[in-house]
């Protein structure tokens, strides 16, 4: 029996290697030519607590963790009693007979991970047998994990002779155990490799990548999950002639050395999440009002306040538009995906370089984690802008540097053009003034610098219908395949689809096509349906369907409730 | 400010300590064109908010570059700028509440980096702008207007600070003695590592202290303010704390730590041990 994907979930304590399994499993598909998802959320602390990750595997192209699973591997009671209503009909639960015991329900397969794994020699070889196991119950070639096993510990220098063909024993050692058991889940058809290069990483890590691409060469950064290892990759990695990369003191002093660094023409960038995103309000008001071209990168978990630091959320819209005291609207780009959180990343830079001003970029813990296959960026043909500097005449003799309504090149301390930066309302030159007409050109000239970023690109379905659904962020994923659903069930033929990653300023076509409908359902992760909210102030008849669980949207869940909004499907109800 | 300029309004208190820190500073940064044929571009004056900020602006003649940014944040952004170019001469002004209370927390930072900035700071003992509150150096039991019934507060002694949290150059200087201060300001600039010149700016208008600063010569009464002898050592860091042993300010260089890696230096060394790849090759280290 051939299926097009597999979901198989892996929960237990912090700290039993759960990750590796997940992202072994999913890294092995993705060399086999498969597209693979991983999934992971997990408490605030090190070893210990209630743990999972979901992997994905599939044929076509992976939009979410999906739902119900296929296989759920539980390390302990208390994550079978956690998951175990989440396994279709007809799946799989492994557990770990060490652990506990369960009766055979016709369903269940325990078997002593750790203790077969110890007989390969290799202490650590319980993933591997777990892997092994999974392999089994998907009928998947033993070659494809063996080649994963090769090309990861086949480095003989530094892991010995033995770690290869130890693991490639535990990993026999789970598929006899599954093929023992008589279970049988099919099996996926064989895989088409993309004609192009791909590219295996996470959210955080393709921000990385795109920051980079787009030329930044200053980083500063303060510890905070879920934007920790942005600061981490670059500490590494941003390496080079006239690029530094430093842990500062605070989020306050990173947002303020990010000032001093882009004034004095640097590319400059930090990433925070909540908390710290709070205390960068005064500095990004600061960036706004001096004109500094900057980027901060919100990596969004459940809030407000200390909140849910390892959880997902979608509830710092509000905040990333309005940081700041006074008349501010910053440019947001918010990721839908692995792949956009490159993207978004270097339209950001290109943005701030744009218009002179701080740009954020808005992702979310769902994606900093996520690992995923996706397609190799041609960084050829991803442009990047720079920033227009002052090359004038005006040496020292106070260049008006704010003096036109429109952007005005801008100098760079050691040429020409000297002038003052100011927080405070100022004129030409950057003196500080109180003049109401000042006030007004000034005001009208940091907004009206907007203009240049309404640029963006969205993405349009079935626009003919008068109801729309449009998520934003990380939501992208799990209602683009709960749309497809829908379509194929034919019950989307009056639902259109629009999204886009340029949240503010919108793209101005998007928002017209918007305006026309009669319903725009935004799918959005926090009480308040910040951005249906948003819309609405614009002229949208937007509502949103909310979710605040810490968790992204389910599959099935969604579908209900769009749905039941539009009056369609099992649910009784009037259509719009 | 350079032109003329109709539209900036503000002005000091006549008298006030400010007026004779801005000479001082220019004097230095003059000197430094000439001595060290550095264009006055390569310089910039990071401002904090309050009556000492606005000398970013009250500056005459050619402009140095300037930031007049948020109230105690003078130091993170000279970090990035001096971090960002590390060529150009960073010169930090704030006043002793900007510098020594709100932004308290990042004179350590910056002391344990060694950053190459020299910031002047104009103590006043008082919040000037907002009219006469108590600030971090007033001393116990004054009135003010936020404690009418005296400070519960003991002064904070700022020199004593920056000795112990690792200041590399520390200077003191009166307002009034301008030629004194523009020599320290300048060694300070020269120094290579994170220096502070902490003056004693009074304020005419809610805490005039230039009598009992500079006491009265004719009537015996001696200054509260006194010149550091010939003799001190400043590379010294136990003879510098037995200074502020004693009553009153002590005017001079206080303290000259032998020069140590700067942040830059430290950045620049560290870097050499990084492996340095292309994007396209960061990108290809993900490949399937």
């Amino acid at each position: 029996m051939q299926t097009t994907d597999f979901r198989i979930r892996i929960a237990g304590e912090g700290g039993q290697g759960l990750l590796s399994v997940a992202e072994g499993f999913a890294s092995a598909n993705v060399q086999a030519g498969y597209h693979a998802q991983t999934f992971a959320t997990f408490p605030s602390q090190i070893t210990g607590g209630p743990t999972w990750f979901q992997v994905r595997i599939s044929t076509e192209p992976i939009l979410s963790r999906g739902d119900q699973l296929d296989v759920l591997v539980a390390f302990n009671e208390h994550a079978y009693e956690a998951h175990k209503d989440e396994v279709r009909e007809g799946g799989v639960v492994v557990y770990d007979s060490k652990a506990f015991q369960m009766e055979d329900n016709g369903s269940s397969l325990g078997v002593p991970f750790d203790q077969l794994g110890r007989s390969t020699g290799n202490p650590r070889a319980a993933n591997m047998v777990v892997m092994g196991m999974l392999a089994g119950l998907m009928n998947m070639p033993q070659s494809i994990l063996e080649e994963f096993v090769k090309q990861r510990w086949g480095n003989v220098e530094r892991y010995g002779e033995k770690t290869v063909p130890q693991n490639i024993h535990g990993l026999t050692l789970g598929r006899e155990e599954a093929i023992k058991s008589g279970y049988n889940l099919g099996e996926l058809a064989p895989p088409e490799k993309p004609d192009y290069d791909q590219i295996f990483l996470n959210g955080n890590e393709a921000v990385c990548l795109g920051a980079v691409h787009a030329g930044l060469n200053f980083y500063v950064g303060y510890p905070i999950s879920p934007a920790t290892t942005i600061l981490v990759w670059m500490e590494q990695w941003l390496a080079g002639e006239e690029k530094t990369a430093y842990q500062v003191s605070s989020e306050i002093e990173a947002i303020n050395a990010i000032v001093g660094g882009g004034y004095a023409g640097k590319k400059a960038m930090t990433a925070t999440a909540g908390p710290g995103f709070s205390l960068m309000s005064e500095g990004l008001g600061f960036a706004w009002m001096a004109e500094i071209p900057l980027v901060v990168c919100d990596v969004q978990r459940g809030g407000p306040a200390t909140g849910l630091p390892t959880k997902t959320e979608q509830s710092d819209f509000f905040a990333a538009m309005h940081p700041a005291h006074g008349d501010v609207s910053l440019p947001i780009i918010a990721p839908g995906s692995v792949e956009e959180c490159f993207y978004a990343a270097v339209e950001a830079f290109n943005w701030a370089e744009r218009y002179q001003g701080p740009v954020i970029i808005l992702s979310e813990h769902s994606l900093s984690e996520r690992k995923q296959n996706v397609r190799k960026p041609d960084l050829d043909a991803v442009p990047i802008e720079n920033r227009t500097v002052y090359h004038g005449a005006n040496g020292t003799n106070g260049y008006h540097r704010y003096e036109p309504r429109e952007l005005s090149p801008m100098p760079l301390p050691g040429g020409p053009g000297s002038y003052v930066a100011n927080a405070s309302e100022h004129d030409g030159m950057g003196d500080t003034t109180h003049l109401p007409e000042r006030h007004i050109q000034m005001t009208e000239r940091r907004f009206g610098k907007l203009k240049l970023l309404e640029t963006g690109t969205y993405e349009s379905d079935n626009t003919a219908a008068s109801v729309a659904v449009m998520p934003w962020g990380g939501s992208k994923g799990p209602t683009r395949e709960v749309w497809q659903r829908m379509t194929e069930t034919g019950t989307a033929d009056n639902l259109a689809w629009y999204y886009t990653m340029y949240l503010n300023p919108l793209p101005p076509a998007l928002l017209d096509e918007l305006r026309e409908k009669e319903l725009v359902i935004v799918p959005e992760l926090n009480y308040q349906g910040q951005f249906s909210s948003h819309l609405r102030s614009l002229g949208v008849r937007a509502e949103s369907i909310t979710q605040y669980t810490g968790l992204p949207f389910a599959i099935g869940d969604l579908t209900e409730r769009i749905e039941e909004r539009i009056g369609v499907g099992r649910k009784e109800g009037v259509a719009v | 400010m350079s032109e003329k300029n109709p539209e900036y309004d503000f002005k000091w208190c006549p008298g006030c300590g400010d007026f004779g820190v801005r000479r001082a500073l220019e004097q230095a940064v003059a000197r430094r064109l000439i001595e060290a044929e550095e264009p006055i571009e390569q310089t910039v004056v990071v401002a904090g908010i309050g009556c000492s900020g606005n000398l970013v602006h009250l500056l005459e003649g050619d402009q140095p570059f300037g930031i007049h940014g948020l109230h105690g944040r003078t130091l993170p952004v000279a970090f990035g700028v001096k971090t960002g170019q590390p060529d150009l001469n960073v010169i930090v002004v704030a006043g002793d509440g900007d510098f020594l209370s709100i932004g308290m927390e990042h004179i350590a930072p910056q002391a344990q980096r060694n950053l190459n900035v020299c910031a002047v700071v104009m103590d006043n003992g008082v919040y000037g702008l907002t009219k006469g509150q108590s600030s971090p150096t007033s001393e116990i039991g004054m009135i003010t207007s936020s404690t009418p019934f005296g400070k519960a507060e003991e002064g904070l002694n700022p020199l004593r600070l920056y000795l112990t949290i690792g200041v590399s150059h520390i200077a003191s200087a009166l307002s009034s003695k301008i030629k004194d201060m523009a020599n320290m300001i300048y060694d300070a600039m020269e120094y290579p590592g994170f220096s502070v010149v902490h003056v004693q700016s009074p304020c005419t208008e809610y805490n005039d202290t230039y009598k009992i600063l500079k006491g009265d010569p004719r009537k015996g009464i001696p200054g509260r303010a006194w010149d550091i002898a010939d003799d001190h050592d400043p590379s010294s860091i136990d003879a510098a704390a037995s200074l502020l042993e004693r009553d009153g300010i002590p005017l001079g260089l206080l303290y000259q730590a032998e020069p140590n890696p700067t942040m830059d230096q430290r950045l620049d060394d560290l870097k050499t041990k990084a492996r340095v790849l292309t994007t396209e090759q960061m990108v290809a280290s993900y490949g399937v």
